[in-house]
Formats: C-alpha cells, sequence, structure tokens
C-alpha cells in the first residue's frame, strides 16, 4: 500500500544494468530485508494513522480554542480537572497497539535471526579493518578485500552465510538492499545472512563509525548465477601471474619495495597481512574499499598517494620515484 | 485581593504542624543511592570478567581471603555505633575511646589491604595491566578502599578537632551522617568480600 | 490576618550601585540559586551557539556531494564536540539551570537545600566544559584542531583505547564529561533534598506544582543514571593511563560491555534532557489556556513511569552488535511501553488546551511546535524500537532526524517556551513579542526543512558520522535541503539573542506577575530578592495563586 508512494517520494537513480547503487531500504532483495520491509511498512501505517488522528486533534484544539476579539477576557473558561474515563481510553488504546508492535517485531526478530543455514550455503568470514574488508571463504581457502562474491539464490536454497568479527574498532556490514546491519567487534563472532535474489552489484557501507575514513569504507556485494561464481571462484584461487617474463623486472621492483610487508600476493614473497590481499586486484572494481573506481589512472594515484583520495587510511605515501611507480602500476595491472 | 482566602487560625495551625525529612538525612541517602550504582558497576565488571583472564595469575592461585581485616572493618561499624551512642549522652571520654577504636580498625584493614596488594604486585607480578583479573580486582577493591581513605580522613578531622577541645556534641548530626556513611562503606565491602574471595574463588 | 498571608507586598530587590568588580565578585562568589540558575542557563546558551556553529559547519560540508569545506578528522571532531557539547553542556546545564531557578521559588522556600553543593556544581561543570574544549588548544596547540575528541559522543571502545586513539583527546573527552557529570549529581541531589525538605507549609507533594515534579523525576534519574557513564569512564582512564584492559579486546576485554555501560547511561539520559520540556509545557500550556494541567495526577504517574521503564530500555541502542532474538525482543518491547506514558502526556496537555482560551503567546507557540514535533520524533522512536527495522536504521540518517526532532523539535523548542515565559520573572524586563515571532516562526521553519529530509536520507541508506559522499546515492536534494534549513535556524536565534539583548536593556520593565499566573514564583516581585518570599507562604492547593485571586472557587474545595 505504501510502496508506491514511498518510492515517487523516495526517488533514486536509475541504476546502469551491473551496479544496484541503490540503497533504498524499501526496494529489497533478499529474504531478511524483504521481512524488515515488510515489518517495516506495518510499523509505518500504524504509526502514520496515530501521527494524523493525533496531529488533527491537537489542529482542531489550537484552532476552535483560540481567544477570538471579543471574548469576555474576565471569564475564565470551565476549569476541568480531567475525565478517568477519557484518561483510561487513552491508556488503554495505546497499550493494545504497543501489544500488535510487539507481536510484529518479535516474529520477524526470530524470522531473520533464528533461521537455519540451508545445507548448500556459502559461508563467509568478513573481517573489519580500519578501513577496508577482508573476504575469507574458508571452505574454499580463499582470502579477498573489500568485494563479496556470492551465487544468487532465486531458489532460495543457496543463501550465503556471513560470520562477522573485526581486526581492530567496530565496524558494521550493512547492504541495504540484502539486510540490515550486523556488527563487526573484536573479540567476538556475528552472525548474519544474506540471499539476493537477482545478480548484480548491492553496495554498502561501513555503518558503525571506526575512526577517521568511516565515509570510505564501501562494500560490494556481487551476486552472480552458481557457474559464474564457480569460475571466479576458481580464477581466485590460482596463486598470481607470475608466467609473464615481460614483467619480471616489474616483479622484482615491487618485491624489493616495503609493499610486500603489508599485502599479500599469492605466490609471490609478499606475504603481508597488514592490508588487502593483491593476488587478483584487477578482479576488483574499485580500490581503497570504494573510494576510486579500479582503473590505471586512479590505480597510479592510489599507489602514489593514497593519502590524496582517502586522507588519513593506513596506506601511507610510499613516495615512490617515476620509473618505480611506472614498473609497481605495470605489475599490478598483471594481477587479474 | 493582597488578601488570600485563608483564615488565620487554619494557616497557623498548618504551619505550626508542618514537618519535612531533614535535608541532610536526605542528601546523604541519595549521595549513597548514587554511590551504590557506582560500586554495582564495578562489581558486575568483576563478575563478567570472572574466569575470562587469558593469561595468568589466576585468582586462586594468589588470593588468600583476608579474615583478620574483614573481621576489623565490620567491627569499625559497631564501635562507631557505640561513639555514637556515647556522644548522644554526652560522654565525651567515651566517645573519643570507641572513635579512635574505630580509626584503627579502619586503619588496620587499610594497611592489610596494602601488603596484599604488595604480596599481589612484587611476589605474584599481578599488575592492573597484567590480564583482567587484575583490571577488575585492583579497580573494584581500589574503589572501596579510597572511600575507606576518604572515611578515615573525615573521622580523623572529627577527632583531632574533639582532641582540640571543639564542642563536638553540638555537631550530632554530622556525626550522624558521617557514620552512615562508614556503615555504607563497610556494606560495600561485604559485597566485595563475596564477590572477590568468595564468588571469585573457586576454579 | 495579613502577616501569614500571601506576601503579596516585597520590597525590590535591593538597589545602588556596583562597580564592575563588585559586581563580578557577586556573581562568582554567590551562592544565591537564582543566580546560579541564571549562570547555567547562560553558559548552556553560549555552548548552544558554539556548538550550533559546529553543526553548521558539518551541514555546509555535507550540503554538497564531494564536499571539501573540511577533511576528514576535522568533521570527525566536529561532530563530536557538537553532540557532547549539546548533550553535557546545553542540555545538562539547562536541566540544572531551570530547576535551580525555579523549584525553590514554586515550592516557595528561600534557597535550595545545600547553597554551596549548589555553587560547586555549577563550577565544576563549567571547569568540565572548559576542560573539554581546551582539547582544542591544547595537545596539539593552536594550529589546525588541536587534539579534539573524534570518537564520537558516545566513544565506543575499542576506538578510545590507546591503540587506536593515540594522543590525549579521548582523555580530554573522558575527564571533561566525568568532571562536568559530578556537578550534575551534585545539583541533582541538591533539588532532591530541596523538594523534599524545603517545601513551603501546606505544600504536600500532591500540592507540588507540576514542574517540581518532574523536576524531582528528573533528578532521581540523574542520581541514578550518572554512575554507570562515571564507572565506564573511570574504568576508560585506568585503561588508557594503568594499561588496564577493561575495554581492550587484544587482552580479552569486551567492546560490548562499555556500550552496554554507556547506554544504561545513554538511554535514560535522553530522558533527563527532555524532562525539563516537560515540565516547562507542564505550566505554560495551563497559563495560557486558563484551564488546569488535565489528569495531574495521571500525569505525574507518567513522569514516574518513564522515569522507571526507561532504565529497562538500553540496548535499543544496541539492536545490531547481535545480541540473541530473545533481548532483542526483549528490549524493543519494554521501548516501546515508553510510548504509552508519553502518550499520555501528550493527550493531557492536548486535553488542558481543549476547552481552554489559547493566548498564542510565544511561549505557547513553542508548545505548540513542540506537541506536533515531539509526536512525530516519538512515533519514529517506535520505529526504531522495532528491532527489525532499526537494523536498516540504525546508524543512519533516520536515527540523526530522530534524535533531532527529540531534542531540538522537543527540547530545544520546550526551553524557548520556558525562556519566554519566565524571562520577565527572571530578569524584570518582558521579552518583545514581535521579535519573538519572529524568532518561533523563522526557527520553526528551519529545523523542520533542516530535519524532515534526513528521516529520506537515512531511509535511502545514508550512514551517519560520514564526513562526504559520492553523487548518485540519491541523498544531494535531502542534504541540500536540510542544510537551507540551517540558514533559518541560525536567523531564528539571532532575532532571539538580539531579542534578549534589547529587552535586557530597555526593554519594558515586568510586574511580578504578567501572564496573571497561578504558582507561587509570581508571588514574588520580579526578579526576587535574594531571599525569595519576605513571609513564607501558605499553600492549600496546587494552584494557589489561583485560590487567591478566585476566592469564590478556590481549587482547594476540590481536592
Ligand atoms: C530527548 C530525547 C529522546 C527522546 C524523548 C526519545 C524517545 C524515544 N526514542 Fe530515541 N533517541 C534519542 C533521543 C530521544 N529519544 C537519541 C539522542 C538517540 C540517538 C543516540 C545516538 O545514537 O547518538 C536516540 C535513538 C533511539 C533509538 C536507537 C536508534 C539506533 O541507533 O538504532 C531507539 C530505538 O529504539 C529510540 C527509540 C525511542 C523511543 C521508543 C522513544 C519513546 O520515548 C517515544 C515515545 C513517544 C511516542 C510514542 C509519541 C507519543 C505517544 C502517543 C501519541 C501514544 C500512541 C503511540 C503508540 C501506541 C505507539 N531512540
Ligand atoms: C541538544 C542536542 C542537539 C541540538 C540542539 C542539535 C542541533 C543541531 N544539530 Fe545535532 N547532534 C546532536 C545533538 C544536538 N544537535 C547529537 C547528540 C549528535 C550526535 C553526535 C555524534 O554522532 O556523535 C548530533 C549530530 C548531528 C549531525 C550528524 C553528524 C553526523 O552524523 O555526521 C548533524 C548533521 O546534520 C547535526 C546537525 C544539527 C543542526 C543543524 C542543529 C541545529 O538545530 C543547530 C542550531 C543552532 C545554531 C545554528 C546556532 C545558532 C546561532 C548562531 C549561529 C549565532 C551566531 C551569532 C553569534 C556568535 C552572535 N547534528
Ligand atoms: C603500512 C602498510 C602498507 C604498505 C607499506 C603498503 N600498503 Fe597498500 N594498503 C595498505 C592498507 C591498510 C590498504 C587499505 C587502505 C584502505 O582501503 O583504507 C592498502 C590498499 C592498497 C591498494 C588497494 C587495494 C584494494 O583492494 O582496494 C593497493 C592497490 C595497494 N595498497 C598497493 C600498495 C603498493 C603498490 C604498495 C607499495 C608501493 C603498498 N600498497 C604499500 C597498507 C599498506
Ligand atoms: Cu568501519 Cu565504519
Ligand atoms: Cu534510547
Amino acid at each position: 500500500m505504501f510502496e508506491p508512494a514511498l518510492s515517487v517520494l523516495l526517488q533514486t537513480q536509475v541504476p546502469n544494468v551491473h551496479e544496484f547503487r541503490i540503497t533504498n531500504i524499501f526496494k529489497p532483495l533478499a529474504s531478511p530485508a524483504a521481512a524488515e520491509r515488510t515489518a517495516a511498512y506495518l510499523v509505518l501505517a500504524i504509526t502514520a494513522v496515530i501521527f494524523v488522528v493525533v496531529a488533527g486533534l491537537i489542529c482542531y484544539t489550537i484552532v476552535r480554542f483560540r481567544r477570538r476579539p471579543g471574548d469576555n477576557e474576565l471569564q475564565e473558561p470551565p476549569q476541568v480537572y480531567g475525565s478517568n474515563q477519557i484518561e483510561a481510553a487513552w491508556t488503554v488504546i495505546p497499550i493494545l497497539i504497543v501489544f500488535v508492535l510487539i507481536g510484529v517485531s518479535a516474529r520477524v526478530i526470530a524470522a531473520i535471526q533464528n533461521a537455519s543455514p540451508p545445507p548448500q550455503s556459502v559461508k563467509i568470514l568478513l573481517v573489519g579493518h580500519q578501513w577496508w574488508w577482508e573476504v575469507r571463504y574458508p571452505d574454499y581457502g580463499l582470502v579477498t578485500a573489500n568485494e563479496i562474491h556470492v551465487p544468487v539464490s532465486s531458489d532460495g536454497k543457496h543463501a550465503t552465510y556471513l560470520q562477522l568479527t573485526s581486526a581492530d574498532v567496530i565496524h558494521s556490514f550493512w547492504v541495504p538492499q540484502l539486510a540490515g546491519k550486523t556488527d563487526l567487534i573484536p573479540n567476538r563472532i556475528n552472525y548474519t545472512w544474506i540471499d539476493p535474489r537477482q545478480p548484480g552489484v548491492y553496495v554498502g557501507n561501513c555503518a558503525e563509525y571506526c575512526g577517521t575514513q568511516h565515509a570510505n569504507m564501501l562494500l560490494r556485494v556481487i551476486a552472480e548465477s552458481s557457474e559464474e561464481f564457480n569460475a571466479w571462484m576458481s580464477a581466485q584461487r590460482k596463486p598470481a601471474n607470475n608466467s609473464d617474463t615481460q614483467l619480471s623486472a616489474a616483479q622484482t621492483v615491487f618485491g624489493s619495495l616495503s609493499c610486500v610487508n603489508c599485502h599479500m600476493i599469492r605466490g609471490t614473497s609478499a606475504i603481508g597481512a597488514f592490508g588487502p590481499d593483491l593476488t587478483h586486484l584487477m578482479s576488483r572494481q574499485t580500490l581503497g574499499a570504494g573510494v576510486l573506481v579500479n582503473n590505471t589512472e586512479n590505480l597510479r594515484a592510489w599507489v602514489n598517494d593514497p593519502q590524496i583520495p582517502k586522507p588519513g587510511c593506513l596506506m601511507p605515501s610510499m613516495k615512490l620515484t617515476g620509473p618505480e611507480l611506472n614498473q609497481v602500476i605495470s605489475y599490478l595491472q598483471s594481477l587479474k | 485581593m493582597a488578601h488570600g482566602h485563608l483564615v488565620a487560625e487554619d494557616a497557623l495551625t498548618m504551619e505550626r504542624q508542618w514537618k519535612l525529612p531533614d535535608r541532610g538525612t536526605v542528601g546523604i541517602v541519595f549521595l549513597i543511592v548514587t554511590e551504590s550504582v557506582l560500586f554495582s558497576m564495578f562489581v558486575i565488571a568483576y563478575l563478567i570478567y570472572l574466569n575470562k583472564s587469558l593469561v595468568g595469575p589466576y585468582p586462586k592461585d594468589v588470593l588468600e581471603l583476608p579474615i583478620l581485616a574483614s573481621i576489623c572493618l565490620l567491627s569499625s561499624s559497631g564501635a562507631i555505633v557505640f561513639a555514637e551512642h556515647a556522644l548522644k549522652h554526652n560522654r565525651l571520654g567515651s566517645f573519643k575511646l570507641w572513635w579512635a577504636v574505630t580509626i584503627l580498625l579502619g586503619a588496620y584493614f587499610l594497611w592489610a589491604t596494602a601488603v596484599e596488594w604488595r604480596k599481589l604486585i612484587f611476589e605474584d607480578h599481578l599488575t592492573i595491566a597484567t590480564n583482567l583479573f587484575g583490571t577488575t580486582f585492583y579497580s573494584l577493591v581500589g574503589l572501596h578502599a579510597s572511600h575507606v581513605i576518604v572515611g578515615l580522613i573525615f573521622l580523623t578531622i572529627v577527632f583531632v578537632l574533639t582532641l582540640l577541645g571543639f564542642p563536638i556534641q553540638t555537631q550530632l548530626r554530622r556525626v550522624l551522617f558521617l557514620s552512615w556513611y562508614w556503615h555504607f562503606v563497610d556494606a560495600v565491602w561485604v559485597i566485595v568480600f563475596t564477590v572477590v574471595y568468595i564468588i571469585g574463588l573457586p576454579r | 490576618m495579613a502577616a501569614i498571608d500571601y506576601p503579596l507586598q516585597r520590597p525590590k530587590a535591593e538597589p545602588g550601585e556596583f562597580s564592575f568588580s563588585e559586581t563580578l565578585y557577586k556573581w562568582v562568589a554567590t551562592v544565591d540559586h537564582k543566580r546560579l540558575g541564571l549562570m547555567y542557563v547562560a553558559s548552556a546558551l553560549i555552548f548552544l551557539i558554539v556548538a550550533g556553529i559546529m553543526a553548521t559547519v558539518m551541514r555546509v560540508q555535507l550540503m554538497f556531494p564531494n564536499g571539501h569545506v573540511v577533511g576528514p578528522d576535522t568533521f570527525n571532531r566536529l561532530f563530536t564536540m557538537h553532540g557532547t557539547s549539546m548533550v553535557f553542556l546545553v542540555g545538562m546545564p539547562m536541566v540544572a539551570g531551570f530547576a535551580n531557578y525555579l523549584v525553590p521559588l514554586m515550592i516557595g522556600a528561600r534557597d535550595m537545600a545545600f547553597p554551596r553543593l549548589n555553587s560547586f556544581g555549577f563550577w565544576i561543570f563549567l571547569l568540565g566544559g572548559l576542560l573539554l574544549y581546551y582539547s582544542y588548544l591544547g595537545g596539539g596547540g593552536l594550529s589546525g584542531d588541536g587534539s579534539a575528541p573524534d570518537v564520537g559522543w558516545f566513544a565506543y571502545a575499542p576506538l578510545t583505547e590507546r591503540g587506536f586513539s593515540r594522543g590525549h583527546s579521548s582523555d580530554y573527552w573522558a575527564l571533561g564529561v566525568l568532571v562536568s557529570g559530578f556537578g550534575s549529581i551534585a545539583s541533582a541531589i541538591n533539588v532532591i533534598a530541596t523538594t523534599f525538605c524545603m517545601r513551603c507549609p501546606g505544600m504536600t507533594l500532591k500540592r507540588m506544582p507540576m514542574f517540581v515534579w518532574v523536576m524531582l523525576i528528573d533528578s532521581w534519574l540523574i542520581v541514578v543514571a550518572l554512575p554507570p557513564l562515571s564507572a565506564a569512564q573511570v574504568m576508560l582512564l585506568l585503561d588508557r593511563y594503568l594499561g588496564a584492559n577493561f575495554f581492550n579486546t587484544q587482552n580479552g576485554g569486551s567492546a560490548v560491555l562499555w556500550q552496554h555501560y554507556f547506554w544504561i547511561f545513554g538511554h535514560p539520559e535522553v530522558y533527563i534532557l527532555i524532562f525539563p520540556a516537560f515540565a516547562i509545557l507542564s505550566e505554560v500550556i495551563p497559563i495560557f489556556s486558563r484551564k488546569p494541567l488535565f489528569g495531574r495526577p495521571a500525569m505525574v504517574a507518567a513522569v514516574v513511569a518513564i522515569g522507571f521503564i526507561s532504565l529497562g530500555v538500553w540496548a535499543h541502542h544496541m539492536f545490531a552488535v547481535g545480541m540473541t532474538s530473545w533481548s532483542n525482543t526483549f528490549f524493543a518491547a519494554s521501548s516501546m511501553l515508553v510510548g504509552i506514558p508519553t502518550g499520555i502526556k501528550i493527550f493531557n496537555w492536548t486535553a488542558t488546551m481543549y476547552g481552554g482560551r489559547l493566548r498564542f503567546t510565544t511561549a505557547l507557540l513553542f508548545c505548540c511546535g513542540f506537541l506536533f514535533q515531539f509526536l512525530l520524533a516519538g512515533l519514529t522512536g517506535i520505529m526504531l524500537a522495532v528491532a527489525p527495522f532499526d537494523w536498516q536504521l540504525h546508524d543512519s540518517y533516520f536515527v540523526v532526524a530522530h534524535f533531532h526532532f527529540t531534542l531540538v523539535g522537543g527540547l530545544v523548542f520546550g526551553l524557548f517556551a520556558g525562556m519566554y515565559y519566565w524571562f520577565p520573572k527572571a530578569i524584570g524586563k518582558m521579552l518583545d513579542e514581535t521579535l519573538g515571532k519572529w524568532h518561533f516562526w523563522l526557527f520553526c521553519i528551519g529545523f523542520n526543512l533542516t530535519f524532515i529530509p534526513l528521516h529520506f536520507a537515512g531511509m535511502l541508506g545514508m550512514p551517519r558520522r560520514i564526513y562526504t559522499y559520492a553523487p548518485g546515492r540519491g541523498w544531494e536534494l535531502w542534504n541540500f535541503v536540510a542544510t537551507i534549513g540551517v540558514f533559518f535556524q541560525i536567523a531564528g536565534i539571532l532575532f532571539f539573542i538580539y531579542n534578549v539583548l534589547r529587552s535586557t536593556l530597555r526593554g519594558q520593565p515586568a510586574t511580578d506577575d504578567p501572564w496573571d499566573g497561578w504558582t507561587l514564583e509570581w508571588a514574588t516581585s520580579s526578579p526576587p530578592p535574594e531571599y525569595n518570599f519576605e513571609k513564607l507562604p501558605v499553600v492549600r492547593s496546587s494552584r494557589p495563586l489561583w485560590d487567591l485571586k478566585h476566592p469564590q472557587d478556590p481549587d482547594w474545595k476540590w481536592e
């Protein structure tokens, strides 16, 4: 009932084919978000009625009983101290409404929180870092960053289960079209699940303030068909491309820089764990957890000085010389 | 218009019969309420972090029951009651005696805590930073000890004033409030003792 | 007979010329509840302007996507200092200020129960506030932002721990707020003792003005709800200075414990903040409706109920931390229960106006603004209390909109109503009504223009506490409109400032009882003398001056 009205009010940009940059909570494409919307509509409807009735009453009172010229100023209006019946009425009716609302909440809470994982579901361990996401697929032995690839679950049987934790401070997982928030808390593991109904890219944000660059801690969930997902998975599981002899010089330069202390590139000497895994960097759509689109120009800008696109981020400006930078970029671009 | 509807006698009786609680009493009661909430937060933290330490030493390795100290502190509550009683009946000598006993008992408790901490820190190498047990132990016991110190300071001030000949009988109310505070500090110890040395000890 | 009657004849406040230093000394050294009250309100107003300017900078930054007015560090400090100041240096001193000024006058007392404790409370509050702001100078020095706290007003651990918050910014936050908290507790105990022990003859608890009742419960909430915050801050300082592990997740400490402690304080705190507005409305609406407060016993019961239930709802700020479904359900339910007594209050205020003869002074206009806005705020609160809905709305701009509707649309509107109403009593001059109406309409329009759109931004997925955002998510329009609204708010507040200054200097002198009031503060001169009442009044009902003015139909006949 609310949908048309709200979608006019909450008009968002038309998404391009691949990317849902919509983060409208009323356009869910997964079960948890859909259940949340159902609860939301019900609550919105009830509160809207309450608002109209009560605000209407106040309006009526204000207009009807305003002082008018010609009123007898010396005569005070009748002094009414209260009325038990009326007061009982406006205590009991809200009590009833509140019980309805409690019932709705309880049911939806249970439906979302107590759902048990279907057998085929993919399991992911999502680790928050200041200010990027580490994505682990324990069953596949894969580690990647900032983009979560999951199978589409149009049949409702390929839900993805996420275990959430953090390496430093508290972050929060929020992809509005898929599910509401669940926090990533150090020293603790939380759970949530998503089952995207349509292939596409779903954008989310870190939703718990986590320091300087909280604003630029974006997250993408990429839902694709099982085949695509499996293809992606097997490509990702391969170690980095080292065979290209043309690039061995570039690779040597990279290996000699301190990048390797913070970044992992599987199959090379780069085994750092402080920053995102770069093994298949070029397969990602963005850089720096969503601040930049991943293209040559931006990659160059990022490596040259990440503090410009993302001031305060924990990757220092590496102060590479021009030739070093060229080599590093050409090497990074080979990481398909 | 300048005259109310009240009939004179009516108002006079009302004025005469008008009795309200003593403000000092209300003040001290609510001070104790706030303090209790403050203590419960530290007690809750202690309970939540019980057996959660990642490294030792653990309570069972290092804690010894401070039986004597506890007996002293609790009996000081009795002593201060006697002192109060003596003051009410204007027996100054007896008041001074019991007051001194209160102070000594409290001071012994504090000293025992100091000895305990010394042992924990230097022999068992348990500091506030060592583990969660150290963190919650020192903060809870320390918060209590700081209250004992404050109490002792006030008790001593009263004692010195009395020795100097200040007419303490005129301050009966304030002495009473001080003794309430002291009882409160003792009562908190009962809880701290239970939590730290009884609930917290096994395992 | 006259001797025991209401002392309608009182000398004016002491005349005479004083040099500047004498005047200064009189204010600094004062233990008079009225002066302390005014000092509280004045410092709160100054902090309101400072924190409001910070809000303005934030809004300008967010007006367009990819804003470049300030950088991330500055922005994070801005919202932290804005939120912290508004709550601890505007809201809390307003509670203390109004209570201090009015409670003794309304209960017919000559002063508070502990005048010196009172002055201690004020100065330590101010010390805490200045300490907090010193962070802009200390540490990093005068250049740039210094080391103002940048951890948000609820300073979630472990972001505040040594490892993630270097320097001293979090220390300033913890110490400044801790210290000013002591002041609040001191003043709350004082208010409680005053209401229990200083009432004039005949003023039973049943006859106590509604204002005093609300302030009593408010003070009770402060007494029981502030210590958890103090405890948590002490723990944090132990962590930071002595290496304790309360919130140090590396050593097994819990990040969630801080949240529990903070919100056990934090939720009651929001009612602590709104109660003064409730108190003010309960006095202002009856006077300008010319009717007694409708359903007084229910109104008292409602505040008491809110005061108790609000102690058990704190985890509705934590629906996303992964509590069990049972806890989530419990806290959703308890939060919604608060709506019932709050509803009673709204209905009873409306019923008070119903059948009355409404005189739309600026004060009553602000009350009406309150009614609509607080209704909406409460209903968005109910939406947030529905845990599944909150999983979507939590930490989004919807929450920002919700709480500004409660705090600005509710609290600030209520405070303005109170200021217009009691200004004549406190200063002895009338505030100008025309300027007042300008103030009201500009502020009301500006406020709604700012915060209604932010609900939509939140529903479109805009998280709070972001210093910038990329275009294309549908947030542009809402943010733009919101920022425009701020300028209307500023204009409104400038009218207020001008009005206060002008009226103080050469306003029309106020009579002792300009609104035809019913409570005891209108029975003494404007401004009241230092000792308030020459003769202590004796009362027989909750509207003593009504009884006096209507000898044929006094209230006490109905008791
Ligand atoms: C003055 C301050 C104030 C007040 C009065 C309230 C009142 C309420 N608030 Fe609000 N709230 C805040 C200040 C306040 N809040 C702040 C500052 C935050 C954010 C903190 C932060 O994160 O920074 C917050 C956040 C907040 C959250 C957490 C959101 C999140 O972070 O995810 C929730 C969730 O339940 C909530 C709920 C409520 C409810 C249920 C009420 C209720 O008390 C409202 C009751 C009123 C009504 C319901 C309207 C009148 C009633 C009727 C007309 C009767 C009929 C109604 C029914 C039957 C429903 N609030
Ligand atoms: C009482 C509480 C209160 C009040 C009154 C306000 C008032 C305002 N607030 Fe605030 N706000 C909070 C409490 C409050 N806020 C809290 C608790 C937070 C959360 C912080 C956090 O996340 O940690 C917050 C956060 C917050 C945010 C979110 C920041 C973020 O998440 O990134 C925003 C953004 O729009 C905002 C805006 C405003 C605006 C525009 C006003 C306006 O209404 C302000 C109007 C006032 C002025 C504009 C001053 C006017 C006067 C002048 C300019 C006169 C100058 C003249 C002279 C000097 C003579 N506030
Ligand atoms: C001190 C540790 C550190 C060093 C040294 C370091 N990085 Fe990084 N790097 C990081 C961190 C942390 C991030 C994540 C930043 C963010 O998104 O906030 C990152 C992000 C990146 C990204 C973007 C990855 C993505 O998926 O978005 C690239 C590319 C990158 N680094 C390349 C390099 C190169 C090339 C070097 C060496 C010249 C280097 N880094 C050196 C820590 C480091
Ligand atoms: Cu991570 Cu906010
Ligand atoms: Cu709350």
